[in-house]
């Protein structure tokens, strides 16, 4: 679904990260880890597309991706049922209903309140959220678990494993406090690329 | 694609982003002020600056009236993907595999009548405060309203460049300012020409011209801009 | 049988094709144009001292102008120049950007300094002249008008070009502007020339008269010369060094200091 041969990124003449290569298959869970600094989120940045590698191939046959990021997209000054309907109607279709996925993710309690009054958690939940909304074979993951509670670990462990069950994959980066239980999970150990 | 995961349409995604612009600008609706009484303060430094004379304030009138158009534009369009830029918004656009030209080209479109539209509606007021001749005062208005969204998709394509920059507004001023010198010229000219009484209908058509080609090739600058900015 | 199989289906590529592989190569770039450098630096000062002595010392001074006149000599080539690095660097930041080559990047954005230098050699000579012919510094006659612009468009590109942090970027993000003003270039250029008759009516201009005179032709056309032969010759300086600095710490680089190679 998405295979890398020997794929780089050089930032200031220097590669970021040493060359990537790997084969993800459907039900693949794809876990980069490494230590800070070792280019996980660019590394997730260039899978996404958005980064043009510097050198390797990158090829991505999946039926739709979505990413989470650091960076959550989500408006403050909307609430979260209005940023989900805005990147339901965005995306065009939608499989789940805004309500459905709102209680899903646990944020019932503050659907109608302005994302800016959300907790870093809460927004987490509502970025998560946006996975639900619409089927893509491939979700890329860039640290899911950070900020969560333990509640919302397990439910990023439920949700992943729904989606790998139903033939879809992932790439998640984390730095390695806690791990999905997937049997279909193949490690992969991110060297930085000032260490070559 | 099979339609159980291919996108929705385009068409529904640029409603869809219209709307929530002008949502979001509708929430932050006293900003939406700024740039009307920023071009309100600026026109009437003119006349303190040089002096009431009704006939030398009519003469400037175009210049003065399209110049602070022109400024007001340029510090609004800061704003035009500032916040989709910073908070992630830009990236899911690209990776939800709509045309990002588009994308850049509702943001603009957005972007315009929440800035550009009340400064064209406020024109007539402006003229009237530099003693603008009544029978070019029509002429004014039109030119704005023809001129305003090319300064603005123009201006957009300066704005993907400096997007990646913390402090782009000055950078910005300097990247665009030489790109408009046309639209400057030709609307003045237009608005001169009517208050000489003289024929303006070909100025007004070169300023059509100018609309619909920059409607066809700045988004798509702007979009490989922005592509270079998320880098 | 298999070897002769695998070098039939080798796709064959032209010379030209083969020349831009090898200029995309660093090291290989380096060398080459390190042999015509000093060539190129020879050629133009000869062609730009035979102009010189041609202009200054051979000339008749202008029978309306006066001596003032053979500030043509500089003024005229240093526009042309002007124009014609601002389309080099436009097409050289089209292939830059469509076909990711670095050097081409490097060398687009080296033409930026060369091409706003000459837009300000243009500027002053301009206005030198332009005291004893108008009595005054600056007139906004259409040429120098537009030469200004010229100058802004240039600096926006310089300017976008230090204001990013990451070099390939930064580059990249200029290359899209200088075509971006490339595409404009002709429409601001027309737009200001007709302004200008449009507010003033033309003014005298250092190119006055219809007809040029044979003494005045021949020393400008080859100072014209001598400064795209600057131009190259300048580039490629400039484009070798800011390689050394890119490629500081890769080998080639370490290999030309070692080496002690100019």
């Amino acid at each position: 679904m998405l295979s890398a041969l020997k794929i780089t990124l050089e930032r200031y003449f220097q590669p970021v990260f040493q060359p990537v290569s790997f084969d993800l298959e459907a039900g693949g869970l794809l876990l980069v880890t490494g230590a800070n600094g070792c280019g996980k989120t660019t590394l997730i940045r260039v899978l996404t597309g958005v980064l043009h590698p510097s050198s390797g191939r990158l090829s991505n046959r999946a039926r739709g991706m979505a990413y989470v990021g650091h960076y959550l997209a989500i408006k403050d000054d909307l609430s979260v049922i209005e940023n989900l309907r805005f990147a339901r109607d965005f995306i065009g279709t939608s499989e789940r209903r805004v309500g459905e996925v709102i209680h899903e993710v646990g944020l019932d309690r503050v659907a109608e309140q302005l994302a800016r009054t959300l907790s870093a958690g809460q927004r987490k939940r509502c970025a998560l959220a946006r996975l639900l909304l619409s089927k893509n074979e491939l979700w890329l993951l860039d640290e899911p678990y950070s900020n969560l509670d333990q509640e919302g670990v397990a439910l990023v462990d439920t949700m992943l494993t729904r989606h790998l069950e139903g033939g879809g994959a992932c790439v998640l980066a984390t730095h390695g406090a806690h791990r999905p239980a997937w049997r279909g999970t193949h490690d992969y150990e991110l060297l930085s690329g000032a260490a070559a | 694609m099979n339609p159980e995961y291919a996108g929705g349409s385009l068409s529904g995604a640029f409603a869809a982003l219209v709307r929530r612009d002008l949502l979001l600008a509708f929430r932050r609706r006293t900003e939406l002020l700024f740039p009307v009484i920023f071009l309100l303060v600026v026109i009437s430094l003119f006349p303190l600056g040089i002096g009431p004379s009704p006939q030398l304030l009519a003469r400037i009138a175009p210049g003065v009236i399209w110049i602070a158009a022109l400024l007001a534009t340029v510090i609004s369009l800061d704003a035009l993907f500032r916040s989709d830029f910073e908070d992630g918004t830009l990236e899911q656009f690209v990776i939800s595999g709509h045309p990002l030209t588009l994308i850049a080209l509702a943001k603009i479109a957005t972007h315009w009548l929440v800035a550009g539209l009340p400064i064209v509606l406020l024109s007539p007021l402006l003229a009237l405060w530099m003693n603008l001749p009544t029978e070019s005062l029509s002429v004014m208005v039109v030119t704005l309203a023809l001129g305003t969204p090319i300064l603005s998709l123009i201006g957009s394509i300066g704005v993907g460049l400096t997007i990646s920059l913390k402090r782009g507004g000055q950078l910005l001023s300097l990247l665009v300012f030489p790109l408009y010198v046309p639209i400057l010229i030709i609307a003045t000219a237009a608005v001169m020409a009517a208050s000489d009484g003289l024929p303006y209908t070909q100025f007004l058509g070169l300023l059509i011209a100018g609309l619909i080609t920059s409607v066809t090739l700045a988004p798509f600058a702007a979009a490989a801009a922005l592509k270079i900015s998320l880098s | 049988m298999n070897t002769n199989i695998a070098v039939k289906d080798k796709p064959r590529k032209n010379a030209l094709v083969l020349f831009i592989h090898k200029l995309g190569s660093p090291p290989w770039f380096y060398d080459f144009t390190g042999k015509f450098i000093p060539w190129l630096w020879l050629i133009f000062v000869g062609l730009a001292a035979w102009a010189l002595y041609l202009g200054l010392v051979r000339g008749p001074a202008d029978y309306l102008q006066g001596e003032s006149v053979r500030i043509i000599y500089l003024h005229v080539p240093a526009a042309w120049a002007s124009l014609l690095i601002y389309a080099s660097m436009a097409v050289m930041a089209f292939i830059a950007l469509v076909w990711r080559i670095r050097i081409v990047e490097i060398l687009a954005m080296c033409s930026a300094p060369i091409g706003a230098a000459f837009t300000i050699v243009t500027l002053t000579a301009g206005s030198l002249w332009g005291r004893p012919t108008w009595g005054t510094y600056w007139v906004w006659d259409a040429r120098l008008t537009s030469e200004l612009v010229l100058l802004f468009l240039y600096l926006g590109v310089i300017g976008l070009y230090n204001a990013i942090d990451e070099p390939r970027k930064a580059a990249r993000a200029a290359c899209l502007l200088a075509i971006v003003g490339a595409v404009n270039l002709p429409i601001i250029h027309y737009s200001v020339k007709w302004w200008n008759t449009l507010h003033q009516g033309s003014s005298v201009s250092l190119l006055g008269g219809s007809s040029i005179d044979a003494s005045i032709l021949w020393p400008m056309l080859i100072m014209a010369f001598a400064v795209k032969f600057y131009y190259l010759a300048n580039l490629l300086t400039r484009a070798r060094v800011r390689l050394l600095e890119q490629d500081l710490r890769k080998g080639w680089v370490k290999d030309v200091v070692r080496e002690q190679r100019p």
